[in-house]
């Protein structure tokens, strides 16, 4: 695993997201509201490029005729069948045990540094600790 | 179910193994798009009174659906609707995905729905013309099919006589829902036309027309009118097909159920069978039991495809259905189409795989290509 | 082609049954002065609901149709026909007089209520086997819910019975008065195969056959099941059972696998369906047995079984008088006698609890 630089952060404002390729492997990095989560951009589901996916709240509710709209924007809804994933954690909605994004730990920095913890992929945030806003994709 | 995160296993299909897609949706960029082929008295008609939709609004559909013009988010070309640019289908579609044939099957304006008949019948011969102009003349891997104003019978065989005179029309594409159910006698010399000259006919599933969706009237929500398409639907079409009696009176008539689903196929004859071993008495003229003219007149289309929770279901389904009465579609560019790299949750052979994505269609259509 | 030799059964629990009323005229101990007159000054007879098409062959097994009159008119025929050979324990009665398709709300409870008090005296208080539907005027939902509010406390009356295809979706809010009562009262929903012809069969109208008629109540269930779904039903009452009388069998499993693939997608719009559908299904919704909708075929009872993945769902009937059978092997080939056992007694006992009182 390596740790490449994808982006200035500047380039990836808050609700948007930036494809890039890395050894062969399209990654999309989403910036939500300021944090920058990287998957392949791939759905689990039948391949669809998540970039192309719509932002979304995270509609839940208590009852019929209830709608309880929450977590604005950091949903992602799969350009072809809809399903959600919660960007945060790259788990689905619909399946969250055993559907999920294939994520990529992201950093924020001024230059490479060892990663916070290794392995397995699942998504984790980092903090936005420094100064440069490099974003940075361990692949 | 393990976790599913990437490449799902599936057999990367062969290099060379040119897909058939039954089921591509192409959109004009707009009405003055057909234009060009039709008269100044109706493009004046058009421009002044419009399209009939049976929906309430001018400028939406009954239902909100899961996403604009129906469409997946990717294939919005940089104007005008998903569908209506070539150069997109081609790139993120046909070449992308090593499609040989498409079929075309275009769904607006329907002229099966235009209560208007006279102008039914000059949008049936405007979608035509367009179809060659503006796609099959430029991509050779696209066949038209052929629209028609299917509530005027007469109209409609006119149009079918016209067109096939162009050889390259694949079909006649119908929509499930009229003023009368889809079998019913008033449209049969429509099926005579179609038989006479070897044309199979796609009814291609959704819309609606005179009636509700369902037998207790008008249902809430779009998950519901979607399942209306396949489970409302395709069962309608077949038990209307067959208790009419229509494959008893043109034995040689193809039909190919576009996106009407397939699960409910063995179920369905099977009910079917059972009414009429009982109650035949009231349908003499339904000289079979009804599953063998599903096993000998119809095919389906694949997508929506089945995702049964034990994959291996699916593979039952297909046994019960028949392997060969399954045609490969995309439905490109909706937004619930089928990639046929991922669609199917098993293994097949590609003795199967081959079945599926081409020869069928070849058999159903290829005397056309 | 499979046979199993047939399994005695015993103790049995038949979940659809029904009595024939013939006509308007047995009710005119029961309604009151004003309706008495009423249907005999205007006539009102022949509400027998013509979806069951009485004369069609399917309809009657040949050795059931009396030769004068409908089936299951009488309480001796019924016995001999439907209770004593299956070694009934206990038969839920669900009478399909068309109170039920009335336009004139008041007139159709009157009928209703008619009904109900003829299925008490004329049957439940005759042979202490037989239980019944409560018959309510849903045209209006006030008066179906007084009229089951009128029967709860008889412990005989164990279901609401109303038909697949009726004004409006089952699910709109508008019958939701109508389940929060039976849930109260511990009265499973009973949907039973049929119309009342206020919407043509299809989505594309009036199907020449009545045999097509026939053939769209399976679907009419699949959408009807969905509305249940979708408009939150389940949601709102978590406490009440829903059973599909006659509505076929096979179409079950991919009905699943079918909502729940949309569900996956679509969810946004119905938040209040938190989970797959087909679990929502399998926990509160009971399907009877008759018809099944299969060939005689022990392989395909198996997969059909074991595609809709619970032993819990399905739940037996003889659906007398509808030929579904012959003799008294009232199972298709393939069920085995541990699923019998619980198709026959378990699964009725945990659906309508209030059948336990008359077991003891």
């Amino acid at each position: 695993m390596a740790r490449e630089t994808v982006a200035h952060a500047a380039e990836i404002p808050p609700g948007t997201n930036k494809v890039v390729t890395i050894r062969g492997r399209e990654i999309v990095i989403f910036n939500v509201e300021g944090e920058f989560f990287a998957f392949l951009n791939k759905c689990p589901h039948e391949g669809a490029k998540l970039c192309f996916g719509v932002l979304v709240g995270l509609t839940d509710s208590s009852g019929p005729g209830d709608y309880r709209f929450q977590r604005k924007g950091e949903m992602l809804r799969c350009p072809w069948h809809g399903w959600e994933f919660d960007l945060r954690t790259g788990r689905s909605r619909c399946d969250p045990e055993n559907v999920k994004l294939r994520a990529f730990p992201v950093s924020v920095g001024a230059e490479q540094s060892p990663p916070a913890q290794p392995g397995p992929y699942v998504a984790e945030t980092f903090p936005v600790t420094t100064v440069d806003d490099f974003v940075m994709v361990d692949v | 179910m393990s976790t599913v995160v990437l490449e799902k296993l599936v057999a990367k299909p062969p290099a060379k193994l040119g897909i058939v897609d039954c089921d591509i949706h192409p959109s004009p960029q707009s009405m003055a798009s057909l234009f060009p082929f039709m008269s100044e008295r109706w493009r004046t008609h058009a421009e002044t009174f419009g399209v009939f939709s049976p929906a309430p609004f001018t400028g939406h559909s009954l239902f909100a659906k899961s996403a604009p013009s129906i469409a997946r988010r990717d294939a919005w070309p940089e104007s005008g609707p998903p569908g209506s640019d070539l150069a997109l289908m081609q790139r993120q579609h046909l070449d992308l995905l090593g499609i040989d044939h498409g079929m075309l099957t275009p769904l607006s304006p329907n002229p099966g729905v235009e209560r208007n008949l006279d102008f039914a019948a000059v949008l049936a011969s405007a979608v035509n013309d367009w179809q060659l102009a503006e796609f099959t003349d430029k991509d050779k891997r696209l066949h038209p099919a052929i629209v028609v104003p299917r509530e005027d019978p007469e109209a409609a065989v006119k149009e079918i006589a016209r067109c096939a005179k162009d050889g390259r029309y694949a079909q006649l594409m119908l929509r499930p829902h009229g003023l009368e159910p889809f079998g019913r006698r008033r449209y049969w010399p429509v099926f005579e036309a179609a038989v006479a000259h070897g044309l199979p006919v796609g009814v291609h599933a959704g819309g609606y027309g005179a009636y509700p969706l369902t037998s207790a009237g008008w249902p809430s929500f779009y998950i519901e009118e979607h399942l209306s398409t396949t489970v409302g639907g395709g069962p309608a079409l077949a038990t209307s097909l067959i208790f009419e009696g229509v494959f008893d009176r043109f034995p040689d008539l193809k039909v190919v159920f576009i996106e009407n689903g397939f699960a409910w196929i063995p179920s369905v004859g099977w009910r079917l069978d059972r009414l009429w071993e009982r109650n035949r008495a009231e349908v003499p003229h339904v000289k079979r039991p009804p599953s063998e003219y599903l096993r000998s007149n119809c095919w389906f289309t694949t997508q929506p495809i089945e995702e049964p929770a034990r994959p291996a279901d699916l593979r039952q389904i297909f046994d019960w259905i028949g392997w060969d009465r399954l045609l490969f579609s995309s439905d490109y560019p909706h937004w619930d189409s089928d990639d046929p790299n991922y669609m199917f949750p098993i293994q097949i052979s590609s003795a199967e795989r081959s079945q599926i994505m081409r020869d069928n269609a070849l058999h159903v259509y290829g005397h056309r290509f | 082609m499979n046979m199993v030799s047939p399994v005695a059964v015993r103790e049995v629990i038949d979940c659809d049954l029904h009595i024939g009323l013939t006509d308007t005229d047995l009710l005119m101990p029961y309604l009151p002065d004003y309706w008495r007159e009423q249907v005999v000054t205007r006539g009102i007879r022949g509400l027998s609901l013509a979806f069951t098409r009485p004369g069609a062959p399917g309809s009657v097994r040949p050795d059931w149709r009396p030769a004068a009159g409908i089936a299951g008119a009488s309480l001796e025929s019924v016995q001999a026909q439907a209770l004593d050979p299956f070694d009934t324990r206990l038969a839920i009665a669900n009478c399909l007089y068309g109170g039920q398709a009335l336009l004139n709300a008041d007139q159709g409870a009157a009928i209703c209520a008619a009904t109900n008090d003829w299925i008490a005296a004329e049957w439940l208080d005759k042979d202490s086997r037989l239980r019944a539907s409560i018959v309510v005027p849903w045209q209006l939902p006030e008066l179906a819910v007084a009229e089951i509010e009128r029967w709860a406390h008889d412990k005989r009356f164990v279901q609401v019975l109303i038909l697949v295809s009726g004004d409006m979706p089952l699910g709109k809010r508008m019958m939701w008065p109508i389940y929060e009562a039976a849930e109260k009262y511990g009265l499973p929903l009973g949907f039973h195969a049929g119309t009342t012809y206020r919407h043509a069969p299809t989505g594309s109208g009036w199907p020449s056959y009545q045999i097509e008629d026939e053939a769209s109540f399976s679907q009419a269930f699949q959408q009807q099941l969905l509305s249940l779904l979708m408009e939150g039903v389940f949601a709102k009452f978590p406490r009440l059972k829903v059973v599909m009388l006659e509505s076929g069998v096979t179409w079950l499993p991919f009905f699943f696998s079918r909502i729940d693939k949309l569900w996956k997608g679509l969810r946004m719009e119905t938040p209040w369906v938190d989970r797959l559908p087909s679990e929502i299904v399998r926990d509160q919704v009971r399907f009877t047995l008759q018809p099944f909708d299969a060939p005689r075929d022990e392989d395909i009872t198996h997969k059909i079984v074991d595609q809709i993945g619970s032993d819990r769902v399905l739940l037996f009937s003889t659906d007398y008088p509808h030929w579904h059978f012959d003799g008294t092997e009232a199972f298709p080939p393939g069920f085995d006698a541990a699923l019998r056992r619980r198709m026959t007694v378990d699964n009725p006992l945990e659906t309508y609890t209030r059948l336990s009182e008359g077991l003891a």
